[in-house]
């Protein structure tokens, strides 16, 4: 199997894919990306399936090298990126031929990047994933040095493609649905609580992010001896007095702090994007709008896949490049004194 | 006055139905045997059934059915629930240590609780305790229930982090600790049991309703166990 060398690595490169659902009885959160749309879109790109395991890279990517040729994407946050020096962009595919360097820089615009290889990063499955949970202890950081098997792409000649995806780097309105601790709220907090103030705050990981605020705390009534329950990913919970905290894919599986409602899974790819600083806004939905947002994986995939478009040019694609005319009218370069 | 139980969402696939706002016995044996009469239903487009202390999540995915079928569903069942508790299953014996280098909010909590440390120490080992939900991280138990004089609040400020098997307590529970993650309870003993060894075939030690017991060591007997995985705790099966 082809091997992929890290030469370098930001602190934040994890193995991931759509994560580990079912196993919220026995504590275990899904994981998997914290922006799972990154994967749909890479998936898009290459025409893969989107349960295959990439690599998550949070504000900072790396080095590597495959000793395979292979088609890569490169979707979520934008990142700056070349191979052998030559820059390439985000949300398209790419050939990475064997011995270039693919180096990956810092975050742009987002903050979860993502480099998805046409086979698939093909690290040994726990519990039916790849994908890394730090906090269950399942996989670690990736490090300068490691080498991971990657899949043979199975289709080197598919067209180069591109797909420009609807922003969401810049926060700004979020959908929330109540949840079964919204009423724990007084109608003057809930109400507060839908008012622009909020920035995400510099702290934050795979496990939630907290919100910067002005003003007061969001406490819910008798918030510290609530009893613990079920978390899922997107709640919106307040700790210690009233701080609001979005919780994402490695999130806890039960908890005790008050909930005040969560955001919908279609906006949730904006708050794990949302880069520190960024202003966000939450608007309530009533349970049947926010039922209404539902998309099955399959339609979100062929959605994509309708807005990706063939690139016509990239050179990547023209396999005798230095066959081809390619400037068109060269003269000996005399030609006026000739004249 | 809400009617318990109360059925509410949690996402957009998913419902929760929670059988009290506080922890009682009642509550979380109703839970548990309500998961039970969830899962054996094998209900349509019901992708996971979990439970916690006093609720229980259904988890559907909504492009094959919808909240209001699943509601309907689910309805004859929760007006049957039997809220007897079972006998334990399984019982677990395990070494904790009180020293004050292991426990070093023994003092805080027995304080609220009213008593001091070495009584503290005396009610928490006495008393047989259950599993009583599973989560937050992964095997992580919730053991109870204390007397009522242990319920007491989280702190306000989050202890950063604590290590593995770090005995914690509030509102009348005690955790053992497997979570990388800050927590309001305190700290009030130390196990060198592992609840979770994703490298096992059995990756999580626990099972709802198991009963648990604490014995007390010394600080240099503690030192002696930590190597060992299972940090001398016996399992003793029951029925």
């Amino acid at each position: 199997m082809p091997t992929l060398t890290i030469h370098g690595a930001g602190p934040g490169l994890t193995v991931q894919d759509l994560g580990r659902p079912g196993w919220k009885a026995q504590g275990l959160s899904s994981g998997g990306a914290v922006d799972r749309l990154a994967l749909f879109e890479a998936a898009a790109l290459l025409g893969t399936s989107p349960g295959q395991a990439v690599i998550e890279m949070m504000g900072f990517g790396g080095t590597f090298h495959a000793n395979a040729d292979t088609r890569i994407a490169l979707t979520g946050a934008e990142m700056q990126a070349d191979i052998d020096g030559t820059p390439i962009a985000p949300n398209r595919t790419h050939l990475l031929t064997a011995g270039a360097m693919l180096n990956i820089g810092s975050a742009r615009a987002g903050l979860f990047g993502y480099l998805a290889f046409a086979g698939g990063i093909m690290t040994a499955q726990i519990m039916d994933s790849r994908a890394t949970h730090l906090t269950a202890g399942i996989g670690k950081r990736l490090e300068a040095g490691e080498a991971l098997p990657f899949g043979a792409d199975p289709d080197r000649s598919r067209p180069a493609m591109r797909i420009a995806p609807e922003t969401r780097f810049t926060g700004g309105a979020i959908r929330i649905m109540p949840g079964p601790q919204t009423d724990f709220f007084t109608p003057e907090t809930l109400h507060s609580f839908t008012q622009p103030q909020f920035s995400r705050s510099p702290r934050g990981n795979r496990q939630g992010i907290k919100l910067d605020y002005d003003g007061n705390g969001f406490p819910a009534d008798g918030g510290r001896n609530i009893v613990s329950d079920l978390i899922v990913p997107g709640e919106i919970q307040m700790a210690g007095d009233g701080v609001p905290y979005i919780l994402l894919a490695e999130c806890q599986t039960i908890g005790g702090y008050p909930r005040i409602g969560s955001v919908i899974p279609a906006d949730l790819p904006k708050i794990a994007q949302a880069a520190p600083g960024t202003p966000l806004q939450f608007g309530f939905l009533t349970i049947a709008e926010a039922d209404a947002t539902a998309l099955s994986d399959q339609v979100l995939l062929s959605q994509l896949t309708k807005m990706c478009q063939t690139i016509v040019r990239d050179p990547n694609d023209i396999a005798d490049l230095l066959g081809y005319q390619l400037i068109s009218g060269a003269t000996r370069g005399d030609d006026l004194e000739r004249s | 006055m809400t009617t318990e139980p109360e059925l509410l969402p949690l996402g957009i696939d998913g419902i929760l139905v929670r059988f009290a706002r506080i922890l009682t016995e009642d509550a979380n044996a109703k839970a548990l045997r309500f998961r039970d009469q969830v899962q054996s239903a094998g209900l349509p487009g019901v992708t996971e059934v979990a439970s916690s202390l006093t609720s229980v999540r259904i988890g559907f995915d909504p492009t094959e059915t919808d909240r209001q079928t699943v509601t309907e569903a689910i309805h004859p069942l929760i007006n049957n629930v039997d809220a007897s508790e079972s006998d334990a299953k399984r019982l677990w014996r395990i070494p904790a240590c009180f020293s004050p280098n292991h426990a070093p909010q023994l003092g805080e909590a027995a304080a609220l609780a009213g008593v001091s440390p070495d009584q503290a120490v005396a009610q928490i080992t006495r008393q047989t305790t259950r599993v009583i939900a599973i989560g937050f991280a992964p095997g992580q138990p919730y053991l109870g229930m204390l007397p009522d004089h242990w319920d007491i609040p989280r702190q306000s400020q989050l202890t950063e982090s604590l290590p593995r098997g770090a005995l914690i307590t509030a509102v009348r529970q005690l955790i053992i600790w497997a979570a990388d993650a800050p927590t309001g309870w305190r700290h009030i003993g130390q196990t060198a049991f592992r609840v979770y060894r994703p490298e096992t075939s059995t990756p999580f030690a626990f099972e709802p309703g198991d009963a648990v017991q604490f014995e007390a060591v010394s600080a240099a007997d503690f030192a002696a166990i930590q190597a060992d995985p299972d940090g001398s705790a016996r399992c003793e099966v029951l029925r």
